[in-house]
């Protein structure tokens, strides 16, 4: 199973399934911070908006998903001031050109995109600015590994564990879980050769009988990873329960702001009212999170949800496996 | 008139040059003023007169930033109505120049903007003949709009349009593909390289003319602008039921355009190009025409990137590095940046 969105992304662009040997086969999993991003957060990012004098600073891949109702795309349409940034830092600078707006940078991703959040909260302090908040609905990937391994009805033999993410979390983060679950894990880059020599050496682990943390992506990646940017998470952020979608809740998978950082919370700014979550009828994105179903299994896959009118968010982001499969494959 | 897969508003998608803007365009537009010059859906329209044919195509620029490395929304305005005329392998002659100009902006930059399109209708040897300049409150434009429409000829003998491409033919390109939407997308988010990406926008019709004296039977030229080079070959295989069969290998993208691209998250082929054209023409009239192309200093980098197939018609597939085979879509939404 290959954890992260690009992988799925890189795969299907380099037609590198059909090359495979009918043996291995390669299964897409949680690691598109869109797509697993649960329904009541994108409710509450499209609620913030809807508020008057905010403005929402959001990756852009987020504004398309479907909420219960609405999207932030479709609030955009209506007046909304929502605008995608390509840094949590752009967002800073939004708050400081409009101090008589309220301005709300929705933290959504993994271990890789954290780090610069809080680097912008820090900055924001510093800078003593008081109209900027994080929308925290970040996640952390070992633990949704864990809880797949946990689950009853996937057999997964090996993880493509993500080449972004081991950046900042290290190698070491995995042991665990090759240690625990006996599941060879081996951390890849990007290219097609990358990937191909990745998957070669899950397949010789397995055929060793060996279960080992390895790391083929080593340009960029340590055993350590990197110490100073999860520190500066750490600072300003502590694990909590979060909700996946397709997951259901797992513990300690997301982040929320420290008790001293909450000025920053806008979670705590904004009294958000609790409602009523609507899933989309016969969406199964839940399952092809979780690597249980492909997506043409999905009974919506292109006639009633297209990447222009997605009816799920695996369909939306330019990495879920719904929008590959789209893309790049024949049925 | 089904309207339906429009939805209820206009979004940003619908000028995004892929998916939703062919629907808005073939639901809306083209149901209204249903006529057979519209409805061949071509770069520009061509319709007999007395004598001869003329080519007519009109075009808005709405490009942020209005100032860019190669170029400004001005001599820009120039290249993309210039260019859209000579796809159909017509001489481009007169232009026309509406401007919409938002209370408060720069005359200066309108001087430089104004200066930029005369350089570029000089050098296209276009003349402008009429004009019209607008001014609205701040707020209600964004800086300055800018549309052209233009005329040309289209020269006896020839037949170029999106619906003649025939099995067999070869299918070129004059150079790197993603140059202008990465030259945007580098000053639009401060992103810097080594040296600076710039935008390639230029006119294109002495390269074509030099093109169609080398072979007069070519038989599609398209500029793939927005939507970029994997949005106009899906066009042309629609237009012309047909298929095509693209080399991952031979695409010509610079690095540091493959690089910005990756770190933005984009792909490269549905990138705007502004001084591209993509060519059909019969494989046996390729090396003549490739080297008339290479003489031309916008064709230097010409190369054959792929060949039209009869099966598959309507579909555009890619043969990739590692020798897999996928399918290159139509741009569908925006291109948004990724997150991790």
């Amino acid at each position: 199973m290959e954890i992260c969105g690009t992988h799925t992304v890189a795969i299907f662009r380099s037609g590198l399934r059909q090359l495979l040997p009918p043996a291995i086969q390669l299964i897409s999993g949680p690691g598109c911070p869109v797509c697993v991003t649960a329904n009541e957060d994108i409710d509450r990012a499209i609620w913030l908006a809807q508020q008057e004098g905010v403005i929402i600073t959001t990756f852009g891949d987020l504004i398309r998903v479907p909420g219960s109702d609405s999207s932030l795309h479709q609030e955009r349409g209506k007046g909304a001031d929502v605008r995608i940034v390509y840094a949590s830092f752009d967002a800073l600078q939004i708050a400081r050109e409009n101090p008589d707006q309220q301005v709300v940078f929705l933290g959504i991703g993994f271990e890789t995109t954290a780090p610069t959040v809080a680097a912008a909260v820090h900055r924001a302090a510093k800078e003593g600015l008081k109209n900027f908040t994080v929308f925290s609905a970040h996640k952390l990937l070992p633990p949704a590994m864990r809880a797949l391994l946990d689950a009853e009805n996937l057999s997964v033999d090996g993880f493509i564990c993500p080449g972004h993410v081991s950046t900042v979390i290290g190698a070491q983060a995995y042991r665990e879980l090759a240690e625990k679950y006996g599941i060879p894990c081996v951390i890849t880059g990007f290219e097609s050769l990358d990937l191909l020599q990745g998957i070669t050496m899950l397949v010789d682990q397995l055929e060793a009988g060996e279960s080992a943390v390895m790391i083929q992506y080593r340009r960029a990646v340590t055993w350590e990873g990197n110490v100073a940017a999860r520190k500066l998470m750490e600072d300003i952020f502590e694990p909590a329960d979060s909700t996946w979608r397709g997951l259901g809740e797992i513990p300690l998978s997301g982040l929320k702001l420290r008790p001293d950082w909450q000025g920053y919370d806008a979670a705590i700014r904004f009294a958000m009212p609790k409602r009523q979550v609507r899933e989309h009828a016969g969406c199964r994105c839940g399952e092809v999170l979780r690597g249980v179903i492909a997506p043409p299994q999905c009974g919506l896959f292109r006639d009633v949800c297209t990447p222009q009118q997605p009816m799920g968010p695996c369909m939306v982001s330019s990495e879920g496996t719904c929008g590959a499969y789209y893309r790049y494959c024949e049925i | 008139m089904s309207m339906q897969r429009i939805g209820s508003t206009i979004q940003l998608d619908h000028g995004s040059g892929g998916r939703a803007t062919h629907e808005l365009v073939q639901e809306l537009f083209a149901a209204a003023f249903n006529n057979k010059f519209l409805l061949e859906m071509n770069d520009s329209a061509l319709v007999e007169v007395e004598g001869g044919q003329l080519a007519m195509t009109t075009d808005s620029y709405v490009v942020d930033p209005i100032v860019f490395p190669g170029g400004n929304i001005g001599s820009l305005a120039v290249h993309g109505t210039v260019n859209d005329i000579c796809m159909r392998g017509a001489r481009p002659l007169y232009l026309t120049a509406g401007f919409i100009l938002e209370e408060g902006l720069a005359l200066k930059t309108l001087c430089e903007i104004v200066a930029g399109m005369a350089e570029a209708a000089r050098k296209a040897k276009v003349l402008i003949v009429a004009g019209d300049t607008k001014v609205v409150p701040k707020g209600k434009a964004d800086k300055i709009f800018i549309n052209t429409a233009g005329i040309g000829i289209v020269p006896p003998g020839i037949k170029v349009g999106g619906h003649n491409a025939r099995p067999g033919d070869a299918v070129l390109i004059n150079g790197t593909i993603g140059d202008h939407g990465m030259a945007i997308m580098c000053k639009r988010e401060g992103l810097a390289f080594e040296n600076e990406i710039r935008s390639d926008s230029s006119s294109l019709n002495e390269l074509v003319e030099a093109m169609l004296k080398s072979c007069p039977h070519i038989n599609v030229l398209r500029d793939p602008t927005r939507g970029g080079v994997a949005t106009a070959l899906n066009e042309i295989a629609q237009q012309s039921k047909v298929g095509i069969h693209l080399e991952e290998d031979a695409l010509p993208i610079r690095d540091d355009v493959a690089g910005a691209c990756e770190i933005l998250g984009l792909d490269p082929l549905y990138v705007a190009n502004e001084g591209k054209v993509l060519v059909c023409l019969p494989a046996q009239a390729v090396e003549g025409v490739l080297q008339a192309m290479r003489h031309h200093p916008l064709g230097r980098a010409s190369c054959k990137i792929g060949e039209v197939v009869a099966d598959e018609a309507g579909r555009v597939m890619m043969k990739t590095r590692i020798g897999g085979l996928r399918l290159v879509d139509m741009l569908r939404g925006e291109q948004l940046p990724r997150i991790c």
